[in-house]
């Protein structure tokens, strides 16, 4: 019994010792998307001045809110998305961001801080760091021709092999689009309409997914999926067969950008890193890495590869980008009433 | 015989239903291709790139610390409870064991945000301890429970035949109780271990920045697609615990045959 | 003076004994709880009287019943009945398969005990997260099962994304929790006992009905305890293996905190309690001991 007990604590102090180190120093408290960042970027800026990172990730906005808004955690910078923003702007919450520190924000395409205007009017409190269009992914040889219109998912032909996206905004907005509605509509008649739609849709859904449409597109597990531009690329990479289309009814265009809130303890560090961050070379750096659009006009000049430089999954053209509206946020009674005609699709009530 | 032979296929069945994902794991931690849905060819690269990983490595760390800890606190707080609730008349007894089942009752859902609730209205900053704090509390009831059986089987006369004999109680209780109730101790503290290393749902409510276990860290890359270097890590985890139990058994075993031979 | 030497207790059912330890005429030993009491004062009640107090106030801070009859809103009343159901199937299903391999294991010849528990634990020791998602890979249309079949010409099966693929992955998950309190309590029945039947003219089966079952019935309680409760509190399960199409009680709970509505969330997740607290009080008429699980 004893040398059990020795070798066990032998074996978790020697798995634990090689994750150890930590060091003291300037810090500076982050807060972003899973995965969205290269850790080697993190690295640089350490390297560069001195300030370590502390570095903590979520999963959705929603996840992210009420830390924030309870004030149960103090971070220097996070990265939400559009509509987010614009509601933690109204309560408060964020820190106008002092330009003068982040000179690199001249890399930044203008045409996205005109579309972050819809939520971030006069870009007072973000800088974008990350962008993409909503878009339908489908596998060429599981489908009768090329997909343009949202309908396909709505399809009868395609039972049992459509992936719906699980989640409340965009679900009801491919619905609002397909309908000819705005996809920040408060009208509670068109979305009725929409929830219709989506519920004649229930039977036809294989599985609502987020994250896991990549790995069943690219298994060949359906025929469409409901996608973000920036997955479509490295769906596209593991399975050639796949295409990725924005619409013809017009689609949802996100921005994820960087802010500060309020309660910020290191707002300077902030900056500094919000301007390290729009440096052309590192904005290049977590392009590889995440493959999600890079809202910086150089780094995107620095791209090596022609087909991703030119990609229009990655940097649709005016034509594409004209049919996309941003998320507004519309307020704690709309936006329940969202998530409970969402809630009576997915439990299929007759 | 036939008997025989159906009772080994029934066994091997349902062993093959629990280890089946785990197969699946280990398989994916050798795939070239980052996604689980295709098999890109054999490789060991992710296990190279598994120790370059810090993130991964500190989850590591802080998993297997908050383990361990939060199983040996537990358990020393578990056992001396059940000890001193054993000896306690039916009514309390019955209330403190009641309490005990509680969070094994509640969803963890339920536990985790009571918790974040309760630090978050004392004003106490998430954080290490309260990961801590959140798993010694869901170990303590499996300590207890491991102990209980073991106590109830023991003999009371012994404790006191050493008392008599002039022990003092915490000599009597080192020398006499615990080597009796050891197996329900350790047992104890491995469940406690485990079911710790396994927890998502309470650590995720109540843990702050900076502070990731292993199974938020997975989470939190669901969304991006599960980084390989995780099936590796998983696989090593379950060859290094695989191997010792191959190691205790033949041990156990090996202790065994001398006595026989007479 | 004669001292029996662990002397084990050899009666199949409790017999009202000195319980415990005892120094001198006063009962000292029962402040070693201490402890434990404070922590689960402090970690265990109040924050389930915080459970109670969200889920009987409302953002104004006055006291409403709104949150628990939300409960009668047909799609949580759906998710509610949904979840019992096939937590009810789960669980079975576990008896089922848990009993037979609790007997089989407890009669061989292996006198390690602590293998065979580890053996069933050691799959814990993966990520259940991970090893969650590894079922689809098992489960998929073009998962390796469905590959396996047509490799032998059969018609392949759309298990995942229903409610069939939930029940494995409950059973998956909570089987071995079904299958240690079983096995540890059948070990436990005297060798002699089952001899005096058979001497006695019982024949397998009668002494199976007799005596086996029922003296591990407590063992059974708490296995159907340890799996239930979890089942029906899933949402992890339901997401991933059943494509979010079912939602269960687990998932509204979830949706609740995570859109930071604590007062609804609370309110339901105290609904949920009641259920839970109903469940074992029936469960707890037919064991005897009640002492709680018997997973050693």
């Amino acid at each position: 019994m004893k040398k059990l007990i020795l070798l066990f604590a032998i074996m978790v102090l020697s798995f634990a010792f090689i994750g150890c180190g930590k060091d003291e120093g300037e810090k500076l408290y982050v807060y972003n998307w899973g995965e969205y960042m290269d850790p080697e970027v993190r690295e640089l800026f350490k390297k560069e001045t001195g300030i370590e990172i502390v570095y903590e990730e979520f999963e959705t906005n929603e996840e992210m809110y009420p830390k924030i808004k309870t004030n149960a955690v103090q971070y220097d910078l996070i990265c939400p998305s559009d509509y987010m923003i614009q509601k933690m702007a109204g309560e408060g919450l964020l820190s106008e961001i002092n330009f003068d520190n982040v000179p690199n924000i001249k890399y930044i395409d203008p045409t996205l801080l005109e579309s972050s205007e819809t939520f971030d009017p006069g870009n007072k409190y973000s800088v974008p760091y990350a962008w993409g269009t909503l878009g339908i992914l489908y596998n060429r040889t599981m489908v009768d021709g090329p997909i343009d219109s949202w309908g396909a998912l709505f399809d009868d032909k395609y039972a049992g092999n459509i992936l719906m996206i699980d989640s409340v905004r965009d679900a009801f907005a491919v619905a609002l689009k397909y309908l000819g509605y705005d996809l920040n509509t408060t009208s509670e008649k068109e979305l009725n309409e929409a929830q219709a739609i989506l519920k004649v849709q229930y039977p036809l859904v294989q599985a609502y997914v987020v994250d896991q449409v990549r790995d069943k597109m690219i298994g060949g597990e359906a025929a469409l999926g409901v996608i973000y531009s920036g997955e479509a690329i490295y769906t596209q990479r593991e399975n050639p067969d796949l295409e990725y289309v924005v619409p013809k009814e017009g689609s949802n265009v996100w921005i994820d950008s960087w802010v500060i809130p309020k309660n910020a303890q290191n707002k300077e560090n902030a900056e500094k890193f919000i301007n390290f961050l729009c440096d052309p070379k590192i904005a290049l750096m977590n392009f590889e890495y995440i493959t999600y659009s890079t809202p910086n006009t150089e780094a995107r000049n620095m791209i090596e590869d022609e087909a991703i430089k030119n990609s229009p999954i990655a940097f649709p053209d005016e034509e594409t980008l004209s049919r996309t509206t941003a998320f507004q946020y519309l307020g704690e009674e709309v936006e329940a009433m969202y998530v409970e005609k969402w809630n009576d699709v997915k439990s299929n009530i007759e | 015989m036939v008997k025989k032979i159906f009772e080994r296929f029934y066994i091997g069945i349902i062993l093959l239903f629990l280890y089946a994902p785990i197969l699946i794991l280990i398989g994916l931690s050798f795939n070239k291709s980052k996604s689980r849905a295709k098999w890109g060819g054999f490789t060991f690269h992710w296990y190279k790139e598994l120790f370059k990983n810090r993130d991964i490595m500190n989850a590591l760390y802080t998993t297997l610390i908050i383990a361990l800890l939060s199983a040996l606190i537990a358990t020393i707080i578990g056992t001396a409870a059940a000890i001193a609730i054993n000896s306690m008349k039916k009514t309390p007894r019955t209330i403190l064991m009641g309490i005990t089942n509680i969070p094994m009752l509640n969803a963890d859902i339920v536990t985790g945000i009571s918790l974040m609730l309760i630090f978050v209205a004392l004003r106490y900053t998430l954080g290490f301890t309260s990961v801590l704090i959140a798993h010694i509390t869901f170990n303590i009831p499996y300590v207890i429970l491991s102990v209980m059986p073991k106590l109830r089987q023991l003999n009371p006369h012994t404790f006191e035949a050493a008392l008599d004999l002039g022990a003092t109680p915490v000599y009597a209780f080192f020398k006499v109780i615990l080597p009796d109730i050891f197996p329900g101790v350790v047992s104890g503290f491995f469940l406690a271990f485990t079911m710790s290393l396994d927890d998502f749902v309470i650590t995720h409510f109540t843990k702050g920045p900076e502070i990731n276990t292993l199974s938020t860290k997975i989470y939190t890359e669901v969304r991006k697609g599960i980084k390989p270097e995780m099936y590796a890590l998983s696989t090593l985890m379950f060859a290094t615990v695989l191997l010792l139990l191959i190691i205790i058994n033949r041990k156990g075993e090996a202790k065994k045959m001398p006595i026989t031979k007479i | 003076m004669n001292v029996p030497l662990n002397v084990k207790n050899k009666s199949p059912h409790k017999m009202e004994r000195d319980h415990g330890l005892k120094i001198g005429k006063s009962n000292k030993v029962k402040w070693l709880s201490f402890p434990y009491i404070l922590w689960m004062v402090g970690f265990i009640i109040i924050p389930l009287l915080m459970i109670f107090y969200y889920g009987l106030t409302d953002k104004n801070k006055d006291i409403t019943l709104q949150n628990i009859t939300l409960i009668s809103d047909p799609i949580n009343q759906k998710a509610l009945i949904l979840a019992l159901e096939l937590a009810l199937i789960s669980t079975v299903i576990c008896l089922l398969l848990a009993y037979p391999l609790s007997l089989i294991l407890s009669k061989s010849k292996h006198k390690s005990n602590s293998f065979i528990v580890l053996i069933l634990i050691l799959p814990m020791w993966m990520n259940f997260l991970l090893r969650t998602i590894a079922w689809q890979n098992i489960l998929e249309k073009t998962g390796i099962l469905n590959s396996f079949l047509s490799l032998l010409h059969l018609p392949t099966l759309n298990i995942i994304n229903t409610p069939g693929a939930i029940i494995l992955g409950m059973v998956y998950n909570f089987l071995p929790f079904m299958i240690l309190p079983i096995y540890n309590v059948l070990v436990k029945i005297d060798k002699d006992v089952i001899n005096a039947a058979r001497d006695l003219g019982a024949n397998g089966w009668q002494t199976f009905c007799k005596i086996i079952f029922p003296l591990s019935i407590p063992g059974v309680i708490s296995g159907i305890t340890m799996v239930f409760v979890p089942a029906l509190t899933t949402f992890v399960i339901s997401t991933i293996l059943g494509g979010s199409k079912i939602v269960l009680i687990g998932n509204v709970i979830e949706q609740q905190f995570r859109l930071g509505n604590w007062h609804t969330g609370s309110g339901l997740s105290l609904v949920l309690m009641i259920f839970i607290l109903f469940s074992m009080a029936i469960l707890s008429k037919y064991d005897k001991e009640s002492e709680g699980s018997h997973i050693w």
